[in-house]
C-alpha cells in the first residue's frame, strides 16, 4: 500500500486548472495551423491568425485563452493499492479547484439552476472516479464552457437506426449548432451503455489528443468519414464560412441492451482544454 | 465589404451604413451584460425604474470576463453564445439600444428589431478572449456586484474588432449549414 499527502493532490489539481487555461495543448496548436493553410476564405484565415495570437498572448500574459475557464470536470483513476492520507480525494479535489481558480485569477462559473446564485469558487467539480490496478493516481482535467456544452445532446436511438442513424444524428446536431459553440469543435461521441452512461463515455473521448489513431479500424474509419462529412456542411471557423467546421471527431463505445442504441454528443469548443497528471 | 471606426454612442446614421461582413473597430463606452444581468435589467423595465446606464445609442457586450489579475483593468474578456439574450434583446432595442456584441446565432424576433429600430448585431471571435481583452482599457462594475461575473460593467474599449453579422436591412453574414454536401438530403 502506498500512501500519499492529499495536499499533494490539492496542488496539483490547482496547477492543472490554471496551465490547462492558459496554455492551449500542443495538438490543437498544430491542428489549427494545418486547417489554416487550407482555408480560401479571408474570414476564415483571420478567425486561425486571431485564435493563434490569442493563445500565444495567453501564454505571455497568464491571462486565460477564453473567460470561460469552465465547469471543472475530473476524470480520476485511483490505484487499488494506493491510500490518501489527510482527506478524502473528492474533498482534496474541490479544495484544489478553488485554489486553481482563485489564485489563477479564473471565472467562477459554477452556479444553483434555480436561483442562478453562483457558487463563489467554482466548485463542486464533476468527478468520474474509476478503480485501477496499482498504487497510482491518475487525475485528467477538462476546462468545459458552456457555449459548446449547451449545444450538445444524448439520444436513445432503436437498434434498426444503426451507423446510418448515428451519423445522421450528429450530423444534425453539428448543423443544427451552427455558429454557436465556437467552431471549430471537437465532437466526442459515446455510442452504447446506458442513457447515463453515453455521455460520460463521449465526454471522455474529449480528453484524447486530435492527432491519434482510433486503435479499433472500424471506429477509427467512422471517425474520419465523420470528420470528413461535418467539414463538408461549410460552417467553418465561428460560423463564417470555409472548410474547417470540425478539428476532430473522437468516438468511444460501450456494450448496451438488445433494445437499446443510445448515442451521445459532446460538443468541445476550439479551446479544447484539457491536461492530465500522474501522482 | 467595407470597414469602418466608429465611436459610441452609436447614432441611426452609424447603423444605416453597415452591412452584413463589414468590419468594424469600435472606440468608447460599452456595457456588460449577460444572463442574469439581463433579467434583472428588464425587471427594472417592468417596475419603470432606472436603469443603471442609458440605453440610447448604447452597446452591449455579452460578456461575463474573468477576475482582472493585479496590474489589468480585466481579465479574458471574449463574447458568450447571443441566442440566451434573444428574450431581452428586442425591448432593449426599441428603447434605443443600437447594437449588441456576442457570437452566435440570432432568433427573427431580434432581426425583426434590429429592421425596426435601426440597430446592429456585431459579432466577436469567440474564444480569443485574451486577445480581445487587450482592446480594453477600464472597467467598472456600475451595477448587481454580487452577480459576479454576470455584474454589469462599464468598458472603455479601443478600436475593438468587430464583424456585421445581422444589419438593419435584413442582411445576414452567417452561411447556412450545406446539408447535402454533408450527406443529410
Amino acid at each position: 500500500m502506498r500512501t500519499i499527502q492529499a495536499t499533494q493532490i490539492i496542488d496539483a489539481v490547482a496547477n492543472l486548472c490554471i496551465d490547462s487555461n492558459r496554455y492551449l495543448p500542443r495538438d490543437v496548436r498544430e491542428r489549427f495551423t494545418q486547417c489554416a493553410a487550407t482555408e480560401e476564405s479571408p474570414a476564415a484565415r483571420e478567425v486561425f491568425r486571431q485564435l493563434t495570437e490569442n493563445y500565444m498572448l495567453a501564454e505571455e500574459t497568464g491571462l486565460p485563452l477564453c473567460q470561460d475557464t469552465g465547469l471543472a470536470i475530473f476524470f480520476v483513476d485511483v490505484g487499488e493499492d494506493l491510500r490518501v492520507e489527510g482527506m478524502n480525494i473528492r474533498e482534496a479535489i474541490n479544495k484544489g479547484v478553488r485554489k486553481g481558480y482563485a489564485e489563477g485569477f479564473l471565472r467562477k462559473s459554477a452556479c444553483d439552476p434555480f436561483t442562478r446564485a453562483n457558487t463563489g469558487d467554482n466548485t463542486p467539480a464533476i468527478i468520474h472516479f474509476d478503480i485501477v490496478p496499482g498504487d497510482k493516481l491518475k487525475i485528467a482535467f477538462m476546462a468545459k464552457g458552456g457555449g459548446s456544452e449547451n449545444m450538445s445532446r444524448v439520444t436513445m436511438l432503436s437498434p434498426a437506426q444503426g451507423w446510418a442513424g448515428i451519423r445522421k444524428f450528429v450530423i444534425e446536431r453539428v448543423a443544427e449548432a451552427g455558429p454557436n459553440p465556437c467552431p471549430p469543435t471537437v465532437v466526442g461521441i459515446g455510442v452504447g451503455g446506458t442513457f447515463d452512461f453515453a455521455p460520460i463515455l463521449a465526454k471522455k473521448a474529449l480528453l484524447r489528443k486530435l492527432d491519434d489513431v482510433n486503435p479499433d479500424p472500424k471506429l477509427a474509419a467512422m471517425e474520419d468519414e465523420l470528420l470528413e462529412a461535418l467539414n463538408r456542411l461549410g460552417i467553418g471557423p465561428m460560423g463564417l464560412g470555409g472548410k474547417t467546421t470540425c478539428l476532430g471527431v473522437k468516438i468511444a463505445v460501450s456494450p448496451c441492451h438488445i433494445a437499446s442504441l443510445p448515442l451521445a454528443v459532446n460538443i468541445q469548443c476550439h479551446s479544447s482544454r484539457h491536461q492530465e497528471v500522474e501522482i | 465589404m467595407a470597414e469602418y471606426n466608429l465611436q459610441t454612442p452609436l447614432t441611426d446614421e452609424d447603423i444605416y451604413q453597415l452591412r452584413a461582413g463589414d468590419v468594424v473597430r469600435l472606440t468608447g463606452t460599452i456595457y456588460t451584460a449577460r444572463d442574469a444581468a439581463h433579467k434583472r435589467l428588464i425587471d427594472l423595465l417592468d417596475k419603470s425604474e432606472p436603469l443603471p446606464f442609458e440605453l440610447k445609442g448604447s452597446v452591449i457586450y455579452y460578456v461575463g470576463p474573468s477576475p482582472a489579475p493585479p496590474g489589468r483593468p480585466i481579465g479574458a474578456a471574449g463574447p458568450t453564445t447571443s441566442y440566451r439574450m434573444d428574450t431581452y434583446a428586442p425591448r432593449l432595442h426599441s428603447l434605443g439600444c443600437k447594437a449588441s456584441v456576442g457570437k452566435g446565432k440570432r432568433n427573427d424576433a431580434v432581426k425583426q428589431a434590429l429592421k425596426d429600430h435601426k440597430a446592429v448585431y456585431f459579432g466577436a471571435t469567440g474564444g480569443a478572449g485574451a486577445l480581445l481583452s487587450k482592446c480594453i482599457s477600464s472597467a467598472r462594475v456600475i451595477a448587481f456586484d454580487e452577480l459576479g461575473p454576470e455584474a454589469i460593467r462599464e468598458l472603455t474599449v479601443v478600436d475593438f474588432p468587430l464583424l456585421v453579422i445581422n444589419d438593419c436591412h435584413g442582411g445576414e453574414l452567417y452561411v447556412q449549414p450545406d446539408r447535402k454536401a454533408a450527406g443529410l438530403e
